[in-house]
């Protein structure tokens, strides 16, 4: 099981600007549902509080109202039920790939030849098992959100939850990185929630996609394209796609006062 | 890069094993190694004609060291200024690190105590001296507490520093992880704040030595400190050179030593700071 809830969930940020205190509505009353084993992503303007939504489901920043929770729990703080993909993501720099996902299974308390092995267990499903002994410098930007990928997989989250997680890749890699995802969520049918500011990226990957503007969920679509989805070249040519894409793209620009 | 050029225009098949006509640069150790032979031959040549009272010359030193060495008393100069400087610096990384590194992560001890570390580095702590010695004693002892004091500060303003700087997100990082506070200090934030850590106690090391020379000045007139005092009453200019000499390659020894063992234990630090010049 793998369901998150977000119920009302409000927050508030509070900074000073000019000797002001002013505040920040980044989440007004939200509330969406991931069925468990779906992959739902969350798009929107910059400022929109995407981000800040992930980050609340992880436990990173508290909420101010509602709650988010995961198969009915409640989430106060961060969880191994969770698993976090960062931006960029932000491997340990003095360790070495296999240390890196060592890393997250040693805080859940696995030691000995079992954490060894389950680290190049999942490395090998980021199709890394030749690069483990190399630290985060030494690899590609692809390589290392790979390891970021593998580090949150294998502590066996409920859900994997992802910070624009191909947004700083070239076009290329951020492809094979996609196709790859899609491989691993059909192996694993884990839950994702994932944040993008990539169209293509959404429609390509989510089961449903989550608009979001102003801190408020503006609409929730489903993307009507089958699983598995093996070839991301010919989903792209299926008119299914280019419908939802441009479905998504007037959500986005449908009013011509969203602040950027 | 014309050479380049005109060599594939002119012979673009022939010859493929003649040398590109690169310029040879001059290696940095002989560049610095012809700066001091330059800086010491003008010294030999012009320090001949200075009163030797006043001044001398390297071939007078060099003579005034061989018979320091032979008499053995520079061998126990050495080792009796080693030993409270290592000892005193040795404790100032040993506490100096983990203070800095607790101020720097939690706030109630970076408002208590930081105000203490940022005024015992910006002080002059040679002020106090004469307490120490009340204190302490003119042994061993005192010696210790003066090359302790002055070296602490930087380590631990230095770590302090480097804590403040490490990236929030690799904080999040473990955090996300369910890592305990204990862990994320010993595992996230001592690692990402090595480099700082190591440049403070290189730092250090700079004070540690003025340290014992004061030490050695103002308590109990020991170690090399005593070879200047004594042969400067002499008269004696060309020995009194010797020990400064002396501390001059100790610190720059220890210096280039810290600098291998910083590469030793951050490896990572170069690869991602690249550090070709020009």
């Amino acid at each position: 099981m793998g369901e998150v809830t977000f119920h009302d969930v409000s927050k508030r940020f509070s900074m000073r600007v000019d000797g002001g205190l002013h505040h920040v509505q980044a989440m007004d009353r939200v509330s969406f549902k991931v069925a468990d084993g779906e992959v739902v992503a969350l798009i929107g303007p910059s400022g929109c509080g995407k981000t800040t939504a992930l980050r609340v489901a992880m436990g990173l920043d508290p909420a101010n109202g509602g709650r988010v929770t995961v198969d009915g729990r409640e989430v106060h703080g961060c969880g191994h039920d969770r698993g976090m993909v960062f931006q960029h993501a932000e491997l340990l720099p003095w360790l070495s790939a296999k240390q890196n996902v060592m890393f997250g299974l040693e805080m859940k308390g696995m030691r000995g030849a079992e954490l060894r092995d389950t680290a190049e267990k999942y490395l090998e499903l980021v199709g890394l098992s030749d690069s483990q002994n190399r630290r985060p410098h030494q690899l590609s930007g692809g390589m290392r959100q790979r390891v970021g990928i593998a580090r949150a997989l294998a502590i066996d989250p409920k859900v994997l939850l992802m910070d624009e997680p191909f947004g700083a890749l070239d076009a290329q890699t951020r492809e094979s990185l996609q196709a790859e995802l899609l491989g691993i969520h059909a192996r694993t049918g884990k839950t994702i929630l994932f944040v993008t500011h990539d169209l293509d990226e959404a429609v390509l990957i989510a089961d449903r996609i989550v608009v979001m503007k102003n801190g408020r969920v503006h609409d929730i679509m489903t993307v009507p394209l089958k699983r598995p989805r093996p070839d991301l070249g010919i989903v792209r040519g299926t008119t299914e796609f280019a419908e939802t894409r441009y479905k998504v793209w007037r959500e986005l620009h449908d009013d011509a006062t969203t602040v950027h | 890069m014309t050479d380049i050029a005109d060599k594939h225009s002119t012979n673009s098949a022939a010859a493929p094993d003649a040398e590109p006509a690169e310029r040879r640069q001059m290696p940095r150790w002989a560049i610095t190694f012809s700066s001091v032979v330059g800086l010491l031959v003008l010294w030999e040549i012009f320090g001949r004609d200075v009163n030797p009272v006043f001044g001398s010359y390297p071939s007078a030193i060099a003579v005034a060291f061989w018979e320091l060495l032979v008499s053995g008393q520079l061998w126990s100069a050495l080792l009796e200024s080693l030993q409270p400087f290592l000892a005193g610096y040795l404790l100032a990384i040993v506490v100096g690190v983990p203070v800095g590194l607790v101020i720097g992560r939690f706030r109630v001890a970076e408002a208590g105590l930081g105000i203490y570390v940022t005024a015992g580095y910006a002080m002059p702590l040679v002020a106090l001296v004469p307490l120490l010695i009340l204190w302490l004693g003119l042994g061993f002892k005192v010696k210790v507490a003066v090359v302790f004091l002055m070296s602490l500060f930087p380590i631990c303003i230095n770590t302090w520093l480097g804590v403040t700087a490490v990236p929030k997100t690799l904080i999040e990082v473990g955090k996300s992880f369910v890592a305990p506070d204990l862990v994320i200090l010993r595992r996230i934030i001592l690692p990402a704040t090595l480099p700082y850590i190591m440049a403070g106690i290189r730092l250090a090391v700079g004070r540690a030595v003025v340290a014992m020379v004061i030490a050695e000045f103002f308590t109990t007139i020991s170690g090399l400190g005593a070879v200047i005092i004594n042969s400067a009453n002499n008269f004696d200019t060309a020995t009194m050179f010797v020990p400064i000499f002396i501390l001059m390659l100790m610190a720059v020894g220890l210096n280039s030593l810290i600098g291998f063992i910083e590469h030793k234990v951050a490896p990572w630090q170069a690869e991602i700071a690249g550090r070709d010049r020009e």
